[in-house]
C-alpha cells in the first residue's frame, strides 16, 4: 500500500514545489494589495478589489481557459515573454505554479487585508513622531502586527494552491513528470482500471500534507498572537 | 525655542481657531474635554493637516497652508506622549526605547539612556513587554521613549489622563523632574488646573476651539486652582 512509485513521486514533489513557489511569489504581491485595499483610497479601488476576488468566483476552467489566452505560447503576454525573456508558462510547471498562485491569490490576500485593518493605526502615528518615515512604520510596525494574518494568509494560499485542479489542468494539462500535480495524478489514476490502490495513495498523502499545514499553522498563529499581545 | 500656531480646522460641525505663541519651558494647554486641545497638539505633531494656517518652531515653517508646507511627522523632531501610552506591544521596553534613535539613526549613547532610565526609574523594566506593565510604568516608557528620540519639543497629552490618583502621584515628580532636568521644552495638554500650575510656565487657556486667555499661571480659574481639582466637571459644556 505505502509502496509509492516514481510517479507518484514526482506527482508529490511537483505539488509541493508548485505551492511553495506559488505561495512565496503571490505573499509579497498579496502584502501590497491588501495594504492599498487595506489603507489607501483611490480611483479603482473596487475594480482592484473585484479583480482580485475573481479567481474565486469564476469557474476555474475558465480561469484556466483565460491563462491559456494570455500566458500561451501564442498568448499576448506569453508570447513576448518567451520571445524577450524566455520564460515560458504554457505546458510546464511554472505555468502550474502561476495558475496556483492567482488561484491561490484571493484567499491569501483576505486575512492580511484584515489583519492589516485591525492593526492600531495609533501605533502607527506614534512611530511616526519617533522618526519612523512611512515605509519603515509600515516594515517595523504595521507588517509586525499583521504577521498572524500573513501567516494564516500563506497557509490558506498554499492549501488552495495544493489542492488546485480546474485552473492548472486547464492551461497547463496533465504531464506526468512536467505537470501533473497530486489533483491531477489522482484525477488520471481514479479513470484507470486498477488505479484504486496508486489513487488512495495520493490521497493519503493529501491528507498528511494538508494536517501538517494546519498543525503549522496553528502553532505559527499562536507564536505570533503571544508576542502581539506583549507577554 | 518659540513654537508660533496660528491655524484653524473644521472636524466635522466642531472648528477650531487657534492663535498663540508658546515660548516657556513648559506651555500648557488647558481646556475642558471637548475644547480641541489634543487636534491642536495632533496639528503641532503633524499628525493633523491644519485646513489653513501657520506653524511653526524658532525659524523652521511645519505648515504652512498659503505655500502648501506640510512636514511630515516622522520629520518634525516632535516628541509625543499619548494619553494611552503607546507603546508597542510585539517589543519589548528596551526595544520600544531604542525605537526612535533607530528611526532617526542616531548614535547608540549609553551615558543618555542610563540618564533617561534613571531619571524615570524604568531600568528595571527593560526586559519586560508592555502587557506585563502596570498603567504607571508605562506612561513612564512612553515617557523614556519619547525622550531617548531627541525631540527639539516634547507635546504631553493627559499622560496623567489614564490613570487613578495613585499613579497620578506617582508620575507627576517625574513630569516636574523632566521639566528642570531635561532640556526638552514642552507642550502639555491637560484640563486639571491643580498640576498644571504645577508644571506649566505658561498657559494657553482653550475653549470650544479658541484660545480665551493667554499668560502665566494667573489664567487658570481661581476657582480650581487649590489641589487636584479637575476643570473638567466645572467647565463642561
Amino acid at each position: 500500500m505505502f509502496d509509492i512509485s516514481p510517479t507518484e513521486w514526482s506527482a508529490i514533489q511537483l505539488s509541493l514545489r508548485v505551492a511553495a513557489v506559488a505561495t512565496l511569489v503571490a505573499t509579497p504581491l498579496g502584502i501590497a494589495v491588501a495594504w492599498l485595499l487595506a489603507r489607501r483610497d483611490f480611483w479603482g479601488k473596487s475594480l482592484l478589489d473585484a479583480l482580485v476576488h475573481l479567481p474565486l468566483v469564476l469557474p476555474p476552467v475558465v480561469t484556466g481557459y483565460l491563462l491559456l489566452l494570455t500566458f500561451g505560447r501564442r498568448g499576448l503576454v506569453g508570447a513576448w515573454l518567451a520571445d524577450h525573456l524566455g520564460v515560458v508558462f504554457a505546458f510546464r510547471w511554472t505555468g502550474a505554479a502561476l495558475a496556483c498562485g492567482i488561484m491561490a491569490f484571493p484567499l491569501l490576500v483576505r486575512p492580511i487585508r484584515l489583519s492589516i485593518e485591525a492593526v492600531d493605526r495609533r501605533m502607527e502615528q506614534a512611530a511616526a513622531t519617533l522618526g519612523a518615515a512611512p515605509w519603515r512604520v509600515f516594515s517595523t510596525i504595521t507588517l509586525r502586527l499583521a504577521m498572524p494574518g500573513v501567516l494564516a494568509g500563506m497557509v490558506l494560499g498554499f492549501a488552495k494552491a495544493i489542492g488546485e485542479f480546474g485552473a492548472t489542468i486547464t492551461f497547463v494539462s496533465n504531464i506526468p513528470g512536467e505537470t501533473q500535480t497530486i489533483s491531477s495524478a489522482v484525477y488520471s489514476l481514479i479513470q484507470t482500471p486498477d488505479g484504486d490502490p496508486a489513487a488512495m495513495r495520493l490521497v493519503a498523502v493529501s491528507i498528511v500534507i494538508a494536517l501538517a499545514a494546519l498543525v503549522a499553522s496553528e502553532w505559527f498563529a499562536r507564536r505570533a498572537l503571544q508576542r502581539l499581545h506583549g507577554n | 525655542m518659540m513654537l508660533r500656531v496660528d491655524v484653524s480646522k473644521s472636524l466635522g460641525d466642531f472648528h477650531i481657531e487657534a492663535s498663540f505663541a508658546g515660548a516657556g519651558r513648559v506651555t500648557g494647554l488647558f481646556g475642558a474635554s471637548g475644547a480641541g486641545k489634543t487636534s491642536l497638539v495632533n496639528m503641532i505633531a503633524g499628525l493633523l493637516r491644519p485646513d489653513r494656517g501657520r506653524i511653526s518652531i524658532d525659524s523652521e515653517t511645519l505648515d504652512d497652508t498659503a505655500a502648501r508646507v506640510h512636514v511630515p511627522a516622522h520629520r518634525r523632531r516632535i516628541g509625543y506622549v499619548f494619553q494611552d501610552a503607546r507603546l508597542f506591544p510585539h517589543l519589548d521596553v528596551r526595544q520600544n526605547l531604542d525605537y526612535g534613535r533607530r528611526m532617526n539613526r542616531l548614535a547608540d549613547d549609553p551615558v543618555q539612556r542610563a540618564r533617561v532610565t534613571d531619571l524615570l526609574d524604568i531600568g528595571g523594566l527593560l526586559g519586560r513587554r508592555p502587557g506585563q506593565l502596570s498603567g504607571g510604568e508605562r506612561q513612564r516608557v512612553a515617557l523614556g521613549r519619547a525622550l531617548l528620540a531627541q525631540p527639539r519639543l516634547l507635546l504631553l497629552d493627559e499622560p496623567l489622563g489614564s490613570l487613578d490618583e495613585e499613579r497620578k502621584v506617582e508620575i507627576l515628580p517625574y513630569l516636574v523632574r523632566l521639566r528642570d532636568e531635561a532640556s526638552v521644552p514642552m507642550g502639555y495638554v491637560r484640563h486639571n488646573a491643580g498640576e498644571m500650575r504645577q508644571l506649566a510656565t505658561s498657559i494657553v487657556m482653550l475653549s470650544r476651539g479658541r484660545v480665551i486667555a493667554f499668560g502665566g499661571a494667573e489664567v487658570l480659574p481661581e476657582a480650581l486652582s487649590s489641589g487636584l481639582i479637575s476643570a473638567n466637571t466645572r467647565t463642561s459644556r
